[in-house]
């Protein structure tokens, strides 16, 4: 039989401060979900099967329909249709994957494993930030993989390419998750996820830039694409990967006011978008009802 | 003894709904508690007020001495928790789970190691220690959880409706673990449940019911209100043989599922009275010592019922059978 004088040990060791604090309680939080994303392989390979439809197929059959000269103009050479998508692919995995992952929080909320995580003694920061890490992380991996398809769509990438990729990505994942995460927080049932699958996924992939470029559009439909923080995630991930190919691609870039965005920039806005978001998240999950 | 749970006037309130509408109780260090009731009747909102998952409307709680509205976190840091659906995570092994629960409460190192090897072995998993949780059986991740529930030493472990949905055998066998970890661990469990038979374990028991406390006590005490035996009788029409009987016996019967249930001192000499002198047929006539079902249904005046599938029921069910599907 354990004696009190042994539980009240338990309570003053210097782990007491749990799991190594907040950076402890968010580490446990994205170990969790990456070794579920690393155990359940075969739904990675699942996922991937969207993203090839809309390249092979899709990208495809635009591409032939268009024309060789997609987005070429004042004698410039085009740009082929399958490669101009090519980005928007990866950033729709990206995008796909990381409202998807938020949304499982709202069920593990009511019935699974996130309950266990709700009574523990951490502070909640820390699911927010780990589940919005965790599901970055493979939304971003998820984006990544796509990558191997570079050759077949006449993208050459370089390892600086490819680490400039890697973080691009991330920011994107990053945002999107925060963003799915903060809405999860506030959802109480799952009806809301076709609310959110209708009204703000497809509506955010459709005017992001990933099939079509974003610029020369009626101005509605200009202001609603600026107004997307996902139109800022694909540009750039677009413009590094398809420029260093040699691809005329600054003429797709995101421009306001007739100005060109840095790429910094455009990262900086997402990544401000999802703090903005995951802050929003934190302060749900510490609220009791 | 030194009570490690204290409730006063407890209120919780959603909106206009009264959900728990003044609870007092005090449970001892060490007690198994058990909290008894139809759904609906407040048991999960006040274990989760307990918990620190929901904040009192009003009244106080405190839990190993601590407020519950004051410091959350102290609070959960000395309480384990079983919950009604299993909360284990079932894409990780069952080590893996008591392992990151650990990690969690800041069970150190060394001590996480043995204590997880300790209680496998109590709650028998230690063979399946390195088997993904969902390839276990309703009772085997019950155990798990259970085993989890105490890894960090708490004070008092809460169970919301432990044995629900497991059959009547795995429902005896969780008992068994459970008074096992009492013994080693010393530990006070306060548990819900709507099966009568088990809050028999119990040494206390709070009869909820609408929100309040209909009545507190030992099982004996409890059974010790109805005076005598019971006789249960079926019978056709329900309301005419009611009034029989108060006619010609004095005795005013409890109606319930088409059933008559009579008290009476004496059972054995009192039924063949009874069923010689009423006029009316009878279909089927048991006599029996009290039950907590015979207690409850004379403090409350109804049978211990089980309501219509509310939103999250729907909900849990959803979700199985969408998780079925994956698998």
């Amino acid at each position: 039989m354990t004696t009190a004088a042994q539980r009240t040990t338990m309570v003053t060791t210097p782990f007491g401060e749990v799991g190594g604090g907040l950076l402890g309680a968010i580490y446990i939080v994205w170990w969790r979900d990456i070794i579920r994303y690393w155990r359940d392989r075969a739904r990675v390979g699942a996922s991937l099967a969207q993203p090839l439809l809309y390249l092979v197929i899709f990208g495809t059959g635009l591409a032939s329909s268009l024309g060789g000269g997609f987005g070429s103009s004042a004698g410039a050479a085009g740009v082929s249709y399958t490669t101009f998508i090519f980005p928007g692919v990866i950033s729709m995995s990206v995008l796909f994957t990381s409202i998807f992952g938020a949304m499982s929080i709202v069920w593990d909320r009511e019935f699974g494993f996130m309950r266990e995580l709700l009574v523990a003694p951490i502070d909640r920061a820390a699911i927010a930030v780990g589940k919005t890490l965790g599901g970055a992380t493979q939304a971003m991996i998820q984006g990544l993989i796509l990558l191997v398809l570079a050759p077949f769509v006449g993208v050459t990438l370089s390892p600086a390419v490819v680490l400039e990729i890697v973080v691009l990505t991330f920011v994107l994942a990053f945002g999107l998750s925060a963003m799915g995460v903060a809405l999860a927080s506030y959802m109480r049932s799952m009806q809301g996820f076709q609310v959110v699958m209708n009204f703000l996924m497809m509506p955010m992939f459709f005017l992001s830039g990933a099939l079509f470029p974003l610029v020369g559009l009626p101005s509605w439909m200009t202001v609603l694409t600026r107004l997307n923080p996902a139109s800022y995630g694909i540009d750039p991930i677009r413009r590094t990967l398809l420029g260093s190919s040699g691809f005329p691609v600054e003429r797709f870039a995101i421009n306001i006011f007739d100005r060109t965005l840095p790429i910094a920039v455009e990262a900086a806005i997402v990544l401000a978008f999802g703090l903005v978001m995951l802050a929003v998240a934190v302060r749900a999950f510490q609220r009791r009802d | 003894m030194t009570a490690v749970i204290e409730v006063a006037s407890l209120v919780k309130k959603y909106g206009e709904l009264e959900a728990v509408r003044g609870i007092d109780l005090s449970v001892e260090q060490g007690e198994v508690f058990g909290f008894l009731g139809p759904n609906g009747a407040g048991k999960t909102t006040t274990i989760s007020i307990l918990c620190t998952l929901l904040r009192p409307t009003a009244g106080k709680a405190r839990v190993a001495g601590i407020d519950v509205a004051q410091d959350p976190a102290a609070v959960r840091r000395r309480i384990g928790l079983v919950f009604q659906d299993p909360s284990l995570d079932d894409q990780l092994t069952a080590r893996e789970n008591l392992e990151l629960h650990g990690r969690i409460y800041g069970v150190p190192g060394a001590v996480r190691k043995q204590r997880i090897d300790e209680l496998l072995g109590v709650v028998e998993l230690a063979d399946r220690a390195g088997s993904l949780v969902k390839t276990f059986s309703g009772g085997m991740k019950r155990r798990l959880e259970i085993a989890r529930g105490v890894l960090h030493h708490p004070q008092v472990l809460f169970l919301d409706e432990p044995t629900l949905g497991l059959d009547p055998q795995t429902r005896k066998h969780i008992w068994d673990y459970l008074s096992a970890l009492r013994k080693r661990e010393g530990v006070t469990l306060f548990m819900t449940t709507h099966y009568m038979d088990e809050a028999e374990f119990c040494d206390r028991i709070a009869i909820i019911d609408r929100g309040t406390i209909a009545a507190l006590g030992t099982p004996a005490e409890l059974k010790g209100r109805i005076g005598g035996d019971v006789i249960t009788l079926a019978v056709a029409d329900v309301p005419a043989a009611a009034r029989e009987i108060k006619e010609r016996f004095g005795i005013d019967p409890l109606a319930a599922n088409g059933t008559l249930r009579i008290e009476v001192p004496d059972g054995a000499s009192f039924l063949p009275r009874l069923v010689r002198e009423l006029p009316m047929p009878i279909s089927t006539v048991s006599l029996s010592r009290p039950s907590l079902d015979d207690v409850f249904l004379k403090l409350t005046g109804h049978a211990i019922r089980t309501e219509g599938a509310s939103e999250k029921d729907m909900m849990r069910n959803m979700g199985r059978m969408w998780r079925g599907g994956r698998r």
